[in-house]
């Protein structure tokens, strides 16, 4: 299980991931936030509908794409969290250019 | 340091990791304006990412190697590079013009040099069950405890090479102990690497703090399996546990979290993109930028510098970083060639580490000849058998095989399979990798948003590229 390793006086934020109220701190990548709740799944392949997540963190895999406040496609590991933000799934195919 | 304001700069420097800070530091204590292109929000790249926001219990956590940081990361900030952060180049053009994305809104900066400091990423590893939630590279754990203080506490490494023992060693000074190792070094090659180790005692302190990292997880109790094969992860939609042969039996972990390593090569995309010339390097088992003494790739006034130009570690990648600044700034007229031999020798003293280390983590035969039902494309979900038959039905190379599979073709554009595919391809047609190459990059090197595009577009014209390969992201 993911977890904190260490309470720092770093100022919360809220947050929600498929409508559910979540904590983060103020620095946190979404994706940094989200593995802290142990949330592990980010999205759905647009293939196979398999289920994902984050796989390196460092803006290489893609594989952290989540829809933020209605905007698909992005990088869940590259962007930080903002106070209200709403995160979703991001599931199967979403249309942008490549 | 001062917010930007211009667009043209004498030297463009993209990433903010060792290299890039300590060539930003020189270009400008030699007159020279540069800016500095990052992705992430602050500098120090991967390896000392969130050295500015860490405070003393991480660092200590994470030893005095991360902490060095810290004085790289204040020249840089005290130098006059301009730095600008949340920055992602995708396009480069021949005459060195740079379209950087900010987020909402695209930014195009004239250089007169570049120097490349993207650095590494992990060496993909193809095999079966790789693509579950719960399964990370080992770096995307350090990445997490750097920046965000986040553990998870049944991790079972696997893979080989210094930076798996180094990251669960750190997990265990944060208070979590890994549920195990899986090293999957083939016994022979401890034979192999024994000829390179007089010329590594030269480098004495490295293989002295991997003796120490080894010595406290074995203190701890954490189980290390020994040249293990026949990996796998298993679970239904997560991670649930890895399988494997070790000593002759079979294991099965249970856990969530698994996190896999076989070593780093370098990040070939910008090189790439700009076309400069690559070769096979055997030892390191990757590909890497073609680069003269000074770290200029066959494309004039473009350096690599850092891990791109082929793995050399943190301390090389700062060397590297000063010897490509000091030699811009020379050929801009105010070299200071003293100065430049000094960089040299202490780059060839970081070397010296390296044949013993490349030649014991080696990546593992069983991720570069994956089975035939392992995805090696995670985006479009390519098997290796699928890139193994479009070979049989003739596809000669990467891009044909791309063509036909749309491997390469998703959002991550190859990073994460390109290597594996080229070597699948290689082995199949019984030709040298060198041969074989590698995917043809092209702009945009990341999926630009469509608020972005829209916002170019009002701009200036789509560059040809683009529209070229519309393909859409689905
Ligand atoms: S986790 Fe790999 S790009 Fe975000």
């Amino acid at each position: 299980m993911f977890k904190r390793a260490e309470e720092t006086g770093a100022p919360a934020l809220s947050f929600t991931f498929e409508g559910k109220p979540l904590k983060a701190r103020s620095g946190d990548t979404i994706a940094a936030a989200l593995l802290a709740a142990d949330e592990r799944i980010f999205r759905t392949t647009p293939v196979t509908e398999t289920p994902r997540g984050p796989f390196c963190l460092m803006g290489v895999c893609f594989d952290c794409l989540v829809e933020i406040d209605g905007v698909p496609n992005r990088q869940a590991c590259m962007v930080q969290v903002e106070e209200g933000m709403q995160v979703r799934r991001q599931s199967g195919s979403a249309e942008v250019i490549s | 340091m001062s917010a930007t304001t211009k667009n043209r700069y004498d030297v463009a420097i993209i990433g903010a990791g060792p290299a890039g800070m300590a060539a930003a530091v020189e270009v400008t204590k030699a007159g020279l304006s540069a800016i500095v292109l990052d992705e992430q929000p602050a500098p120090g790249g991967q390896i000392y990412r969130g050295i500015e926001t860490s405070d003393e219990k991480r660092t200590k956590i994470l030893g005095p190697d991360y902490a060095a940081g810290r004085d790289i990361a204040r020249a840089f900030r005290d130098s006059r590079a301009e730095y600008l952060p949340g920055a992602t180049v995708w396009n480069i053009d021949s005459a060195l013009g740079i379209d950087v994305s900010l987020g909402q809104g695209s930014k195009h900066i004239q250089a007169g040099a570049i120097v490349v400091a993207t650095g590494a990423i992990e060496r993909p590893t193809p095999m079966p069950g790789w693509t579950l939630p719960g399964v990370t590279t080992a770096g995307a754990l350090q990445i997490l405890l750097k920046a965000n203080g986040v553990v998870s506490d049944d991790v079972v490494f696997v893979g080989s090479g210094p930076l798996l023992s180094l990251i669960a060693a750190q997990m265990l000074k944060a208070g979590v102990k890994p549920r195990a190792i899986v090293e999957t070094v083939p016994q022979s090659r401890y034979v192999a690497a024994l000829k390179h180790l007089p010329a590594a005692l030269g480098a004495a302190s490295y293989l002295l703090k991997g003796m120490a990292m080894m010595l406290s997880l074995r203190r701890a109790g954490v189980p290390i399996y020994r040249d293990a094969t026949g990996i796998r992860i298993e679970g239904n939609g997560k991670a649930e546990a890895v399988t494997f042969t070790s000593g002759g039996k079979s294991h099965r972990l249970e856990t969530t979290s698994v996190a896999l390593h076989q070593g780093i090569v370098p990040n070939q995309q910008v090189t790439r993109l700009l076309r400069c010339e690559h070769e096979w390097n055997k030892s390191q088992h990757c590909f890497v930028p073609k680069v003269d003494e000074y770290f200029e790739t066959t494309m004039a006034d473009v350096y690599v510098a850092g891990d791109g130009a082929g793995i050399g570690g943190a301390v090389a990648a700062r060397l590297r970083g000063r010897l490509a600044g000091l030699r811009i700034a020379e050929k801009a007229g105010r070299g200071n060639a003293q100065e430049r031999r000094s960089v040299t020798d202490a780059l060839m003293r970081e070397a010296k580490i390296r044949p013993l280390l490349e030649t014991l983590y080696a990546p593992s035969p069983e991720i570069l000849a994956p089975a035939d039902e392992t995805l090696v494309c995670r985006c479009e979900e390519v098997t290796a058998g699928d890139i193994r038959k479009a070979v049989d039905l003739g596809a000669p190379g990467p891009n044909q095989v791309k063509s036909f599979l749309r491997s390469g073709m998703g959002p991550c554009q190859g990073r994460m399979c390109g290597l594996a595919v080229s070597e699948i391809i290689a082995s199949r047609r019984g030709e040298p990798i060198s041969e074989i190459g590698y995917y043809r990059i092209r702009p945009p090197l990341k999926p630009l948003l469509l608020s972005e595009l829209a916002a170019l577009e009002s701009e200036e014209a789509v560059p040809v590229d683009l529209a070229d390969e519309s393909a859409a992201l689905h």
